[in-house]
């Protein structure tokens, strides 16, 4: 008498915690779907680069940010190639937020929340939100007179709420590990929450899109009275 | 309610008519796209990078403005010394009403402006006679008599009806040894020296902490001057700006318009307005903090999410879809 | 008083109406944002022909 197999197609289904875990990935998100070579046809306009071009900007954010922490923060005042590293830093910064700035505005009036879509939209608005953040700590990075005229403002808001002490911008030490590691890692697991619902939940059909199916049906119809085969 | 069709094909996987895409590809291309975009302004444009203030600046450039804050320092009357939470006990705060965050918190950052940014610094050096004889009456003396010379020179130098401001101008009084300390501060940091002692806080071989200079920086009028000079006042739009010939962080437009309000800028010495402009800080974050929740939550406010169905910029984006098919 | 030689001085052009200002800079980065985004959706898309018309 053989136990019956646990993996393979003749398995049973898992009851282990892995096995479970993996079926229920496998079910939500498959290769397929991850990595699709088609998309719908209604996924033709040059508004849906938006998104991707947030992501290449944010890529960009990071190597030129890695860069700069290899070399610490006082580096750009004193080196020509620092500063170019910094200025790539300041121009992916600028291109980031542009880029996400039209790919939310274009989101919105496509209304992508429907069809069970809203953690998507969550996570995006979440994204910036954490983004306007991990700016304001690289602003007071600087090292400069920029920084520690934003670090003199921003600490009165960020003391009002009470939280003055652990997001203390004037303290040069702790805006570099949350800038350089804490919000990264954050923006990180939420930008990668916010890809993944997309290709779970596929880019969201049109507005009205079944009156188009209906409208062509009707008119299929209309256009082959006879089914095939009825004489 | 059933679902409409609509609504069904929404949330059900696409099986309607699809073509051949490669994201991936599309990837890669936006990629390099961005990184030539972003390496050609970066060569083009270069970054700003304004070098920072220094006490010594603020010696060489407003002497007296550094003079007059020193004593308020001491006098625990400066803009630090009454801040209150994080740093001192020194006032309470802003309120919303009656939630009152930051006094909630408590001091978690404990500042001293007068021993911090004038006594310790002063300690670290080998000070002229006159300075050091000041500095031994001084730590010598009880609280209240500091308290007392302090505040008696502190008054005297703001005198609208008499100094208004003007050290050389203020008469003869019972001041102690603060005269002559406010004056070795100013010396001291005239030499630079200030700049190097502060972050030390007294001697520490490291430092990463750089919260009392800028509030002792920030408590005169010279990073105020540095600040309009650069039209970064948050009451002229100053929070979305950047030094230079720069774009800042126009994403703040919605965060900077209410810095900008007359009713946040009040002169009024009794109202409404006069509450809110003293506490603007925590009620500007408590409306950020509303439109933020609206925008969060925006799939679920009937209205606010309708706006797309009413003005139909979808009919653009989705124009292809939407004609007629030949067949 | 004499004239602030330790702080920079070197802000941007500013064009006021009223009770908005804004830099130059700024205007542009938020003209090229507004423009990306018409142009996003008004120009054509370079369209594959659709493949699997699979309309049930």
């Amino acid at each position: 008498m053989t136990a019956a197999p646990v993996e393979g197609p003749h398995a049973e289904p898992p009851t282990s915690w892995i096995g479970r875990l993996r079926t229920r990935l496998e079910g939500t998100l498959p290769y397929e779907k991850l990595l699709p070579e088609t998309q719908p046809s209604y996924v033709a306009s040059w508004i849906y680069v938006f998104g991707v071009l947030t992501l290449a900007a944010l890529a960009m954010i990071v190597a030129s940010g890695a860069v700069l922490a290899f070399r610490g923060p006082a580096w750009y005042h004193v080196s020509s190639t620092g500063l170019f590293f910094n200025s790539m830093h300041f121009w992916s910064v600028q291109l980031f937020f542009t880029f996400m700035g039209v790919h939310l505005v274009g989101k919105f009036w496509m209304a992508a929340w429907r069809g069970n879509r809203a953690k998507t939209w969550i996570s995006g608005v979440l994204a910036f939100v954490v983004a306007v953040g991990a700016g304001l700590t690289g602003y007071v990075l600087q090292s400069n007179f920029d920084s520690q005229w934003i670090a003199f403002e921003a600490k009165d808001g960020l003391n009002a709420l009470g939280v003055g002490a652990w997001f203390n911008v004037a303290n040069l030490g702790q805006m570099a590990l949350i800038h350089v590691f804490l919000l990264p890692a954050v923006i990180g697991v939420v930008v990668l929450v916010h890809v993944l619902l997309v290709r779970v939940h596929g880019v969201v059909p049109p507005l009205e899109a079944a009156k188009v199916a209906e409208d062509r049906a009707a008119s299929r119809a209309a256009a082959e009275p006879v089914p095939e085969g009825v004489r | 309610m059933a679902a409409t069709t609509q609504e069904m094909l929404e949330r059900e996987p696409w099986t309607g008519p699809t073509r051949r895409y490669d994201i991936v590809k599309e990837g890669v291309i936006a990629t390099l796209v961005v990184a030539v975009l972003v390496v050609i302004l970066a060569a083009v444009f270069s970054s700003p990078d304004d070098p920072a203030l220094t006490f010594r600046g603020w010696a060489k450039d407003m002497p007296d403005d550094l003079y007059n804050v020193t004593v308020a320092e001491l006098a625990g009357t400066s803009e630090s010394a009454t801040y209150g939470p994080p740093y001192n006990t020194g006032g309470d705060g802003q309120a919303l009403g009656p939630i009152n965050l930051q006094k909630l918190v408590g001091v978690q950052v404990p500042i001293d402006p007068a021993n911090d940014f004038v006594i310790t610094p002063l300690q670290t050096q080998q000070q002229p006679t006159e300075v050091a004889a000041a500095l031994t009456a001084w730590t010598a003396a009880s609280a209240e008599q500091q308290t007392a010379w302090a505040t008696a020179y502190d008054t005297a130098i703001n005198d609208p009806a008499g100094a208004a401001g003007d050290a050389t101008k203020v008469p003869a009084g019972d001041y102690g040894p603060v005269p002559a300390l406010a004056k070795g501060l100013v010396a001291m940091a005239s030499s630079g020296a200030l700049d190097g002692v502060l972050p030390s806080s007294g001697g520490n071989f490291f430092t990463t902490d750089n919260t009392k200079q800028i509030l002792f920086l920030g408590d005169g009028g010279y990073l105020d001057a540095a600040g309009t000079a650069n039209h970064l006042q948050g009451n002229t739009w100053g929070m979305m700006n950047e030094t230079g010939n720069y774009p800042g962080q126009q994403w703040l437009a919605p965060f900077s318009v209410w810095y900008n309000m007359p009713f946040f800028n009040s002169d009024a010495e009794t109202g409404v307005a006069a509450t809110a402009t003293a506490n603007g800080d925590i009620y500007i974050m408590a409306i950020i903090g509303f439109f933020m929740l609206l925008a969060i939550f925006l799939p679920f406010i009937p209205g606010l999410r309708s706006i797309p169905r009413w003005i139909p910029i979808h009919r653009l984006i989705w124009r292809n879809y939407y004609k007629p098919r030949a067949r | 008083m004499h004239v602030l030689t330790t702080i920079p001085a070197d802000p941007a052009t500013y064009l006021t109406w009223g009770w908005v200002s804004v830099s130059v800079p700024n205007l542009i980065a938020i003209l090229v944002t507004v423009t990306l985004f018409v142009l996003a959706v008004v120009l054509p898309f370079p369209g594959g022909h659709e493949d699997a018309q699979d309309e049930s």
